[in-house]
């Protein structure tokens, strides 16, 4: 889990068109009951990459993140996860996930288990990687999430930017291709919004490839390669941040810009 | 008083007798109930549809109704066996209902977060099922799982009607007979499921704090 891919390399704004994406979403609808909460949305995510997902509440951002791990299902379309269209259900679905994270907004540890547990659990039951082996994992990850004193803990004795990183780790713990969050921040105050962003920028600089639905703009400028903006369902915008940012090149991505404070 | 003081093994081996059919009975009632629960729960529309029917079927009869009908109606069909294990399995069959029903309810109130992060690792139905949900599930259902307990309990003196008279309330049936004292008699059977029932109680709220999963 150390660093492979050079800064730089992490920071690169834009695709590389030499290689295949890690993930290739073409045309992917979504309805809940009548309701359509995607309309045909493309988007191309590469090995190494940090894309941030913005836009209003309701705009199906969260929806399209869980759609990537098949947490939700989806009506029309395709999702390619390196190479391999995403299976519908059964073992091979099951092997995917086991290769992408997933860091979900409310933390969602297993609340009957210790934070050395929580990252057990999978490498052992899934991987079926040796106790010892996993548990020797697990300190390694609490260590890079700055966690190592919690590893007797259990969550509901942590802080909600401690269960953040812990569940951070959790994912790190299948040595993931990918890793999604899902608004990793939306549920926590200020001070505790740093350190996870902290170890998310962390994440990003050893070249992580990661998908992050997020409010926090300022991680969206500094940390993404590339920004997009999604509203109605809808991909309306992706560009690099200080494009997006300075010129958001879509009436609605102005409006929702305005409404934020201080960007 | 005669009636207690000078049979005091009687009341004992009443007392064991009907510890040992109420534990027979929870352990499998445990065991099919968790199944049923498991059943209950899996995205298989049959295994939810057999249980479902299980549950409102077998809960909808009188225990002693059910008790009559596997200890009377059973040698009619060919079907003998120990009077004291036809008793448990009937018992069990009808308690496993309420067990199902209990253990759903604990499942239902671990969130569905802890399912989707479970999912989300890659983990199977059954692995979710067993090292997640239901470990969760359980915790929260302590107390409910004493009363069901403490059910158990006390309605195994049902079985006296059907003719095990080794356990408590038919050694004080026969001790009745013998003195016509049913004030005392009685009265010292009220007392030994009273302090059962306690002691249940205790453990229960023991264990609660102990195994409690708070968030």
């Amino acid at each position: 889990m150390t660093s492979t891919v050079p800064v730089d390399a992490a920071h690169e704004v834009g695709a590389p068109d030499h290689r295949p994406p890690l993930v290739r979403i073409r045309g992917l609808d979504k309805h809940y009951g009548p309701t359509q909460v995607l309309h045909s949305v493309d988007l191309d995510v590469f090995a190494g990459e940090v894309v941030a997902i913005v836009g209003p509440s309701g705009s199906g951002k969260s929806t399209l993140c869980r759609c990537i791990n098949r947490l939700d299902s989806t009506t029309a379309g395709s999702i390619v996860v390196d190479g391999a269209p995403l299976p519908e259900e059964g073992s091979e679905l099951r092997r995917l996930r086991a290769e992408v994270g997933m860091v979900f907004q409310s933390f969602n540890l297993f609340a009957h288990l210790t934070v050395v547990q929580n990252l057990m659990l999978a490498p052992v039951k899934v991987r079926g990687i040796r106790l010892e082996e996993a548990r020797e994992r697990a300190y390694g990850l609490l260590e890079r999430v700055g966690l190592a004193d919690k590893a007797y803990a259990y969550p509901r004795h942590l802080s909600g930017g401690q269960q953040q990183r812990v569940a951070i780790a959790r994912a790190l713990a299948m040595e993931p291709k990918l890793l999604l969050f899902d608004e990793p921040t939306s549920a926590l105050d200020p001070e505790m919004v740093r350190e996870v962003l902290g170890v998310m920028t962390q994440l990003a600089l050893d070249g992580m490839t990661m998908i992050v639905v997020t409010h926090e703009m300022g991680f969206a400028r500094q940390v993404a390669d590339r920004v997009v903006f999604m509203d109605g369902g809808r991909i309306l915008r992706t560009a690099p941040p200080e494009e997006f940012f300075t010129a958001p090149g879509h009436p609605r991505a102005e409006a929702f810009l305005a409404t934020l404070p201080g960007v | 008083m005669d009636a207690i003081t000078s049979h005091p093994d009687v009341f004992g081996h009443g007392l064991l007798m009907s510890l040992q059919i109420s534990a027979c009975t929870f352990v499998l009632a445990a065991a099919i109930g968790l199944l049923l629960a498991v059943c209950r729960i899996s995205p298989v529309r049959p295994l939810r549809l057999f249980a479902a029917v299980y549950v409102s079927t077998v809960r909808s009869v009188p225990l002693l109704v059910l008790l009559a009908l596997f200890v009377f109606g059973l040698p009619e069909i060919g079907l003998v066996y120990s009077l004291f294990w036809t008793v448990v399995t009937a018992m069990a069959l009808y308690w496993a209902a309420f067990l199902c029903e209990t253990v759903r309810a604990g499942v239902r109130a671990v969130p569905v977060g802890q399912t989707e992060a479970a999912r989300a690792l890659g983990m199977t139905f059954g692995q979710v099922l067993g090292s997640v949900i239901v470990p969760q599930a359980l915790r929260c259902t302590v107390q409910p799982m004493a009363s069901l307990l403490i059910a158990v309990v006390l309605n195994s003196s049902l079985a006296a009607a059907v003719g095990v008279t080794q356990e408590l309330t038919g050694q004080t049936v026969l001790l009745d007979q013998q003195y016509a004292q049913p004030l005392v008699t009685f009265g010292a059977a009220a007392v030994c499921y009273v302090l059962i029932t306690l002691a249940i109680g205790r453990t229960a709220a023991v264990l609660d704090r102990r195994l409690a999963v708070l968030r």
